[in-house]
């Protein structure tokens, strides 16, 4: 309801500001109408799907990898004191600034691309999965402990789904830096995609064709989140909530 | 009189701030099969350190517990815990909580599933079975993790200040529950409490332990029948008895000049 008056108000000051002249700023008609051109000759489509493939195999990798080493450095200390070292000084280093290093590693196709943005999910993934074990309360341990239940078992019944809503948030905070590594990552090399398509328009001056796929990006980035939203909440609505 | 669970001048040092300090210091204690004893002491005297000793989930640092003359290496479902912040499992529901223990004995799952109702019934929660324990007031959250505890049918139950955080009428209602179930089923039971009147409305013998270091500083016998009633609890020599216990708790000569 509110969010629905958000959105008319946002188109509101959006057209007003295009009227009044703001140096070159198209209005939602422009855009909306390069949208439609844009979908009708499937160019957005492409562009939609090439993107969202990198995002969702990067993301989907980092996260698979992530939530084992994550584990492995809660519940180890002797993995932790290996592997914790070089996830806090990886980092340190924003994804984009491997993108020059993967591309004369792994040349200008896919790879690099879905190389950066693995390292984005995985990095924002792994330290929340991390903290998530660590914080499991160890009087549930305990508890499972007295029951019988052996180190396979604890971990399994009581450090997998304590830890649970730290890996979704982390999963969910994966998924924004994907989303944001993506875009650069196409900006750089790339035949298709979204990011590809803005700088095209870009040399070409083309607002409309920005703005098409700015919101495209938007759009499909709060659809994902969404989706993992109602995941985490199908899955932790266990927890207390205040 | 058997012995079911014999600490032998145990103790646990802490290493504070590279000081040794001793939670506990040569305690000796024997609890007979089937008894009821409950341990009151000012706070900090190491009440949690000799159950979780018990329990098999601290070590001591010297001394042993011997448990049906056997010495205590881990815990084991043969020693039930219920301990003070309930600790059930927030994603499992009141029936998965309860045969969670079932489960890991490996207890198939009809013969589970009889059990565990057996048990939610016992504690009334019936109606409840199903609900995640966020939905459970505390009291509730308490009938089930003594639901939970009593399902793998342990020997022994440990209990850590159980009813501490209950309203006066829940913890009543609790206590009679749980002498009623002592008495029909007979384990022996360690009960910690701070509160000397439930010491000794519980007991058949009431430990009451000092600080600095932790130990039994005394040990105090309630030769009062069971059942415990109403009666029981107005009557003179139950306030006689408890007169004595509240005596030893709040005034205890200090051995090392420290004072709580
Ligand atoms: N892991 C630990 N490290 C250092 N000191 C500890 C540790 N665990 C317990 N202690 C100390 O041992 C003493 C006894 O603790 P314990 O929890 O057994 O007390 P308690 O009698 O159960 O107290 P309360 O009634 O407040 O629950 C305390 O002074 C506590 O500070
Ligand atoms: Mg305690």
């Amino acid at each position: 309801m509110w969010n629905v008056l958000a959105v008319v108000l946002g188109i509101g000051v959006w057209t007003a500001l295009a009227r009044a002249g703001v140096s070159g700023l198209p209005g939602p008609q422009a855009v909306a109408v390069r949208f439609g051109e844009l979908a009708a000759d499937g160019t957005l489509l492409d562009d939609s799907l090439a993107s969202l493939r990198r995002v969702l195999i990067g993301f989907a990798l980092g996260s698979a990898l992530a939530v084992p080493v994550g584990f492995l450095m809660g519940w180890y200390r002797t993995a932790r004191g290996l592997i914790e070292p070089y996830v806090q000084f990886f980092r340190t280093i924003p994804p984009l600034a491997v993108i020059p290093l993967a591309i004369l590693l792994m040349g200008i196709g896919e790879t690099p691309k879905i190389f950066v943005i693995f390292l984005a999910a995985f990095l924002s993934c792994v330290v929340s999965t991390f903290q998530g074990v660590v914080s499991v309360d160890s009087t549930m341990i305990n508890a499972a402990r007295v029951l019988g239940a052996n180190d396979a078992v604890v971990f399994r019944r009581v450090v997998v789904p304590a830890s649970t809503p730290f890996i979704l948030v982390g999963m969910r905070v994966g998924l924004g830096a994907a989303w944001a590594t993506l875009v650069a990552a196409e900006l750089i090399a790339a035949q298709e995609g979204l990011g590809y398509r803005m700088q095209q328009a870009q040399i070409y001056y083309d607002l409309p064709s920005i703005f098409v796929g700015l919101i495209t990006i938007g759009v499909l980035g709060l659809i994902m989140d969404r989706l993992l939203l109602a995941a985490e909440k199908r899955l932790t609505g266990w927890q207390e909530r205040r | 009189m058997t012995e079911k669970i014999s600490f032998r001048s145990v103790s646990r040092t802490y290493d504070v701030g590279g000081q040794p300090f001793h939670a506990l210091r040569d305690v000796d204690l024997d609890i007979a099969d089937r008894e009821f004893v409950t341990v009151v002491g000012p706070s900090g005297c190491g009440k949690s350190t000799l159950m979780n000793i018990a329990a098999g989930l601290v070590d001591p640092t010297g001394g042993e517990v011997l448990v049906d003359s056997r010495p205590v290496h881990g815990p084991s479902p043969e020693r039930g815990v219920i301990f003070q912040q309930y600790a059930l499992f927030p994603w499992l529901t009141v029936r998965q909580n309860v045969e969670f223990g079932l489960q890991i004995a490996k207890v198939g799952r009809a013969e589970r599933r009889r059990r565990a109702q057996h048990f939610i019934d016992l504690v009334g929660l019936t109606d409840f079975a199903d609900a995640l324990p966020r939905m459970l007031s505390g009291g509730m959250r308490q009938r089930c993790a003594i639901a939970r505890a009593y399902a793998v049918d342990p020997g022994i139950l440990l209990m850590d200040e159980p009813f501490g955080a209950l309203d006066a009428l829940t913890r009543v209602q609790l206590q009679d529950q749980l002498l009623a179930t002592w008495g029909s089923e007979r384990r022996t039971v360690m009960f910690i409490t701070h509160d000397v009147d439930e010491a000794v409305y519980l007991a058949n013998r009431v430990v009451v332990m000092a600080a600095r270091p932790g130990r039994v500083y005394e040990v105090i016998d309630v030769d009062l029948p069971y059942p415990r009633t109403e009666a029981v609890r107005l009557s003179a020599e139950f306030s006689q008895i408890r007169n004595r216990v509240w005596r030893a708790v709040y005034h205890q000569t200090s051995s090392e000049g420290a004072s709580l």
